[in-house]
């Protein structure tokens, strides 16, 4: 048994204890971190996976001032009240402690997602309905802001110096793994009731807000049972806890410059990576290539299962070698593979090559294609559209359906004059051949492998750039500004240079590659590839 | 190069500005034509370009070139 004598401070002992035992406890230490962090971003992300149904419920279209709560929901949740909530929760955790303030983000965050699973909709309750939503995903905003800083700080007081990469890379698998639990949980809902039980005011898709509470639950249990984290502990035994977090890390120069640094050198790249890699991808097959709604899920699901271990691998590795150099290497290959990986995704799903390969071809089944005809009547005469819709099935067993738009034009003798034939008929409900699909798994598996390089050691790397008692401020703002607004930002700014550049589809990932550049220079030029042994300050 | 970052700053605002007038449409009814995201995403992003014009600042007076190599050095 070791004494220590009276003169030996207690954070040598703190530090002795954690390098002479790193491993003791910090499973548990992991696990209920981890666990919360998972349960947060699930809860945050079902809403953005079901805001279809949740417009149609709560935001009805033609309602101008259910469009503006729509609106303000979905802008306001990630880019201005995230921020908000990395400051609000990050001073409180500074101030009284990391283990408080991440229990609290998580009943925060639980509660409010329950809570939308209850509200009527706006057939029922009318305006309040949206208002109430509007409210419940702010909080949830602000909740997210805390969580993150709190989760990633207590593992890495936690951790010994040599394992600090790789322990906090565990929080690091939770915002994937929230995606992938969240894509799981709403396939697994929809694929046991029709579209219309699952669309209907009360239906299916309230039941992911609702298991939302049990999983919470579990967390909150588990985290109760924690202790403070050993350094923070320390810190407020000896009375050097700031007494105000926020004038410390961003007024005074030393420190914001630091702030600085994080968010241009490393967190703004990190944040376009990891949301196009995850979301932007997932939309772009989705919306653009027009893939069908569950392969979709399931290449992205492979994706994210296949590479999510790999988080795990760049945190041990960052401790090895340095954070700086693994972070850019993410940024720099989504720099240079994003626009080759997302043009094959366009070419490869091509239909009107796989339509002129007829000999292929094993059914089109519709005898009778029309769905619809529209008539428009004019001076000269009538003409009728008529919709048409048709299946295409392949013998490698690639799929599609083609929508089109024919305009029949009618004389007033009562005689066709001409037929005019939809030239830019819509390609959609793809199922792509086996192959194809396991070749798109790959190249969202290697999108996600960008992720878990600029994503991985972020954790570790935050925490030793700032001291103990305004770390949870100081890394919050700058990871919550690089994920909420820069990562945020990505489709918004997609469908903005859409608007401006429609010749191109791909002139969106211009935004996330000229960020990821550009934090690749400052950070190449100006971050530091330490490993700080000594986080006790 | 820290002169570069402070003329991004101005730059970005700029063409954000430049962005919001021309895409606000009353008529249209994607995002980038309702007033709102523009007000939030401008609001937001001109404390960021001032920061990244601080930063220019401090690389120019060469506060990033040597950088403290443990944080209780801030």
């Amino acid at each position: 048994m070791v004494e220590f004598k009276n003169n030996v401070s207690f954070g040598t002992i703190v530090l002795y204890m954690m390098n002479k035992n790193p491993s003791k406890g910090i499973s548990k230490v992991i696990f209920s971190s981890s666990l919360g962090t998972l349960i947060e971003w699930y809860d945050f992300y079902i809403f953005g996976m079901l805001a279809k149904t949740i417009s149609v419920q709560f935001f009805p279209e033609g309602n101008d001032t259910a469009a503006l709560l729509s609106t303000l929901a979905i802008f306001a949740a990630g880019f201005l009240v995230r921020p908000f909530g990395a400051l609000v929760f990050g001073r409180l955790g500074d101030m009284i402690g990391r283990k408080s303030t991440f229990l609290l983000t998580l009943v925060l965050m639980g509660g409010s997602t329950f809570l939308i699973g209850l509200v009527p909709g706006y057939h029922s309750i009318g305006i309040a309905a949206p208002l109430l939503v509007l409210l419940l995903r702010l909080i949830q905003g602000l909740a997210l802001g805390g969580e993150y800083g709190g989760a990633a700080t207590y593992v890495a007081e936690h951790s010994p110096a040599n394992k600090r990469g790789y322990y906090t890379s565990w929080i690091q698998t939770t915002a994937t793994l929230g995606l992938f639990v969240a894509l799981g949980v709403i396939m697994a809902v929809k694929s046991n009731m029709s579209d219309a039980s699952f669309t209907a005011e009360w239906g299916g898709w309230r039941y992911p807000f609702w298991i939302s509470i049990l999983l919470v639950g579990v967390s909150i249990y588990i985290r109760l049972k924690m202790s403070e984290s050993p350094i923070y502990s320390k810190l407020k035994k000896e009375g050097k806890t700031s007494v105000n977090p926020l004038k410390e890390s961003f007024g005074h120069k030393a420190n914001f410059k630091m702030v600085l640094l994080a968010l241009f050198g490393a967190v703004m790249g990190q944040g376009v990576i990891w949301y196009t890699g995850q979301f932007y991808a997932q939309s772009f097959l989705e919306n653009t290539v027009k893939i069908e709604f569950m392969q979709n899920r399931e290449i992205l699901l492979w994706g994210i299962g296949l590479a999510t271990p790999f988080f795990l691998v760049f945190g041990a590795l960052s401790d090895k070698i340095g954070r700086k150099w693994i972070m850019l290497t993410g940024m720099l290959l989504g720099v240079v593979f994003y626009r080759p990986i997302f043009s094959t995704f366009l070419k490869d799903t091509n239909a009107k090559e796989w339509m002129a390969d007829k000999s292929n071809i094993v059914n089109v089944p519709f005898k009778n294609p029309v769905i619809k005809i529209d008539t428009i009547t004019k001076a000269n005469g009538t003409a009728f559209i008529t919709h048409r819709k048709n299946a295409f099935i392949y013998r490698s067993d690639t799929r599609f359906i083609q929508i089109a738009a024919d305009t029949v034009f009618v004389g007033q003798d009562g005689l066709a004059s001409s037929i005019q034939e939809d030239r830019k008929p819509i390609y959609t409900d793809k199922i792509l051949s086996l192959s194809l699909k396991w070749k798109f798994i790959f190249l969202v598996f290697a999108m996600i492998l960008f992720v878990t390089m600029a994503y991985a050691p972020i954790a570790a790397f935050l925490v030793e750039l700032f001291p103990t008692k305004i770390r949870y401020t100081s890394m919050s703002l700058p990871y919550h500004i690089g994920n909420g607004v820069f990562g945020g930002l990505v489709p918004f700014i997609a469908t903005l240079l859409s608007a401006s550049y429609a010749n191109d589809p791909l002139v969106g990932l211009w935004y996330p590659i000229g960020v990821a550049a550009l934090c690749f220079v400052i950070g190449v030029f100006y971050l530091p590839n330490k490993k700080d042994k000594n986080i006790m300050d | 190069m820290g002169v570069l970052w402070m003329i991004l700053a101005p730059v970005v605002i700029y063409f954000l500005v430049i962005g919001a007038v021309h895409n606000i449409d009353s008529a249209g009814t994607k995002d980038i034509n309702k007033p709102i995201p523009w007000i939030i995403i401008i609001a937001i992003f001109t404390p960021i370009a001032i920061g990244l014009m601080i930063f220019g600042f401090y690389s120019v007076k060469g506060e990033y070139d040597k950088l403290p190599d443990s944080s209780n050095k801030l």
